[in-house]
């Protein structure tokens, strides 16, 4: 008996990881945003709805599972680099609530649209048929497109390190995250910078959807819970850092997947509940730096 | 070399330069000097494109710079070391310097803008894969000044370089500019230490209540007691 719930708390754990996994792309995109742009971006949801429908719509149209991994956040990425570009930009430096509450209207249109070319109803979508089955991990047999997603996460963030920590644009990015006004003086065109940094975490907003979509299916609303979650997990990493966000996104991830082993109804609950803990004992989250909003 | 005509800059509805006029010659260093809140930082940043509500006319090089956004005038020449946040708190020494490198339009290797540094300051060579904010106030203003000459700017506006700084590290920072105008750059200084920046300047601006209220010859105030007593007195 003991052995048994050792092996179903393992498995869960794993379950956890993969859905964690999920949260950490859409909230280390959030993050980005939030750390570069001051932008509170309520369309995120609606970029990672979109990010499944364009997978599903590609694989619907015959195009393979990997191809469509990289051209639905590509798609959905152009489509946030218009965004910027023409919605969001024009309200940099009104205050935080005016990108806010665009975003929060832009998000409800994105879901409208979709009902309309889609309809209201969900659709299955099929793992790929290499990434079907389980495998055993040691504590028991786990779904192989799970463990793909914890795979697949974990080379994005490593990239996405890489990126940040190598290249001359990351070096931007960490530097105009923390002073922007130090990067233009040093003839940066942080507007370009911006444009570039939204259009990449609307991209890994896609790309969550496009590896959640085989997980369970895509409906419009899917962004909707999704959303707060990631929200949660930003606030408890701590606004604007990305290692908060990592760390943040596998914790909630394994509380949702704990809780529901023994309380379903209560996973939701959970994720508010650490959240308040978190912000009692540590009012900036994880790595948050203090006045970020003020 | 920098021609400012008429330059009246706003802060919302509060109007804090009014029909400014000041002009720097190639080589020379000129000071801006004035009390607190008399307009110094916001003729550097109105210069630098960082105030959004200003009018006049300001020209480097014989072009007009207004209406062109800051990361441009960079590229033009003009490199702007602020008052405060002069550094990237989350970077190491190497990487603030590093920044000031990449946007240049000179393009150099990292490890010649890390030898370059460390011949203006040598203190920064050897705290060069240290975190930025562990320097002492006084290294991260060299940090700064370092990592704005690393571009080799045309002209090189400094907001206050003494700000609390250690009197040994304003001397050797003093004597730098110095050094960097027998080499012929042009440097435009709002400094408190008033003694200090006549001492190396060619000709200085008093400005008051965000208007220029008095101009000549860093010799001739040195001499003139009554000016700095009236204008100069923190």
């Amino acid at each position: 008996m003991a052995g048994l719930t050792l092996q179903l708390l393992g498995l869960q754990l794993f379950t956890g990881v993969a859905l964690g996994a999920l949260y950490v792309l859409l909230a280390v995109g959030l993050s980005l945003i939030f750390g570069m742009l001051t932008v509170v971006n309520f369309a995120h949801g609606a970029f990672y709805m979109l990010g499944a429908y364009v997978g599903m719509w590609l694989l619907m149209h015959g195009v393979n599972f990997w191809l469509a991994l990289a051209l639905a956040p590509l798609a959905v990425g152009l489509l946030g680099l218009a965004v910027e570009r023409t919605l969001i930009r024009p309200l940099y430096g009104r205050g935080i609530d005016y990108p806010l509450l665009l975003t929060f209207g832009l998000s409800y249109i994105i879901v409208e649209g979709v009902r309309v070319v889609f309809g209201n109803t969900g659709y299955p979508v099929d793992t790929p048929e290499i990434l079907q089955g389980a495998v055993n991990i040691g504590v028991g047999y786990f779904p192989l497109y799970r463990l793909f997603v914890i795979a697949a996460t974990a080379v994005i963030l490593l990239a996405l390190w890489l990126f940040l920590e190598r290249t001359s644009f990351g070096l931007i990015v960490r530097a105009g995250a923390r002073d922007p006004q130090i990067v233009r003086i040093l003839g940066v065109d942080v507007a370009r910078v911006w444009l570039i940094v939204f259009g990449l975490g609307t991209a890994l907003a896609a790309l969550a959807g496009v590896l959640a979509a085989p997980l369970q299916g895509v409906i419009p609303e899917m962004g909707g819970p999704i959303l707060a979650e990631a929200f949660v997990v930003t606030v408890v990493g701590g606004m604007g850092s990305l290692v908060g966000a990592v760390l943040a996104g596998l914790l909630v991830g394994v509380v949702v997947s704990m809780t529901s082993l023994f309380a379903p109804e209560m996973s939701r609950v959970a994720i508010f509940a650490l959240m308040a803990v978190v912000l009692l004992i540590k009012p900036q989250g994880f790595f948050g730096r203090a006045g970020l909003m003020s | 070399m920098l021609k400012i005509r008429g330059l009246e800059a706003w802060y919302g509805a509060s109007h804090v330069l009014q029909k400014i006029d000041l002009d720097v010659a190639r080589g020379e260093i000129v000071c801006l000097i004035g009390r607190n809140g008399a307009g110094k930082t916001t003729t550097l940043k109105s210069v630098a494109g960082l105030i959004d509500k200003v009018g006049g006319s300001v020209e480097f090089e014989g072009e007009e710079l207004l209406g062109l956004p800051a990361h441009v005038r960079f590229h033009r020449g003009l490199a702007y070391v602020p008052e405060e946040r002069r550094i990237v708190p989350g970077l190491d020494v190497r990487e603030n310097l590093r920044l000031g490198l990449i946007a240049s339009p000179l393009k150099k290797r990292e490890t010649q803008a890390i030898r370059e540094a460390s011949m203006i300051f040598p203190r920064l060579a050897e705290r060069i894969t240290q975190s930025a904010i562990t320097l002492s106030g006084g290294e991260q203003q060299m940090l700064a000044i370092a990592r704005a000459l690393i571009s080799q700017p045309k002209l090189i506006m400094l907001d206050e370089p003494s700000e609390g700084i250690m009197p040994v590290l304003v001397d050797e920072m003093f004597e730098l500019f110095g050094k960097l105008k027998s080499q012929g750059a042009t440097i435009l200084l709002v400094e408190q230490n008033v003694e200090l920046a006549l001492a190396i300047a060619d000709r200085a601006y008093i400005i008051d209540q965000g208007a220029i209220v008095h101009h000549a010859t860093a010799a001739a105030l040195l001499a003139d007691a009554e000016i700095q007593e009236k204008y100069c007195a923190v």
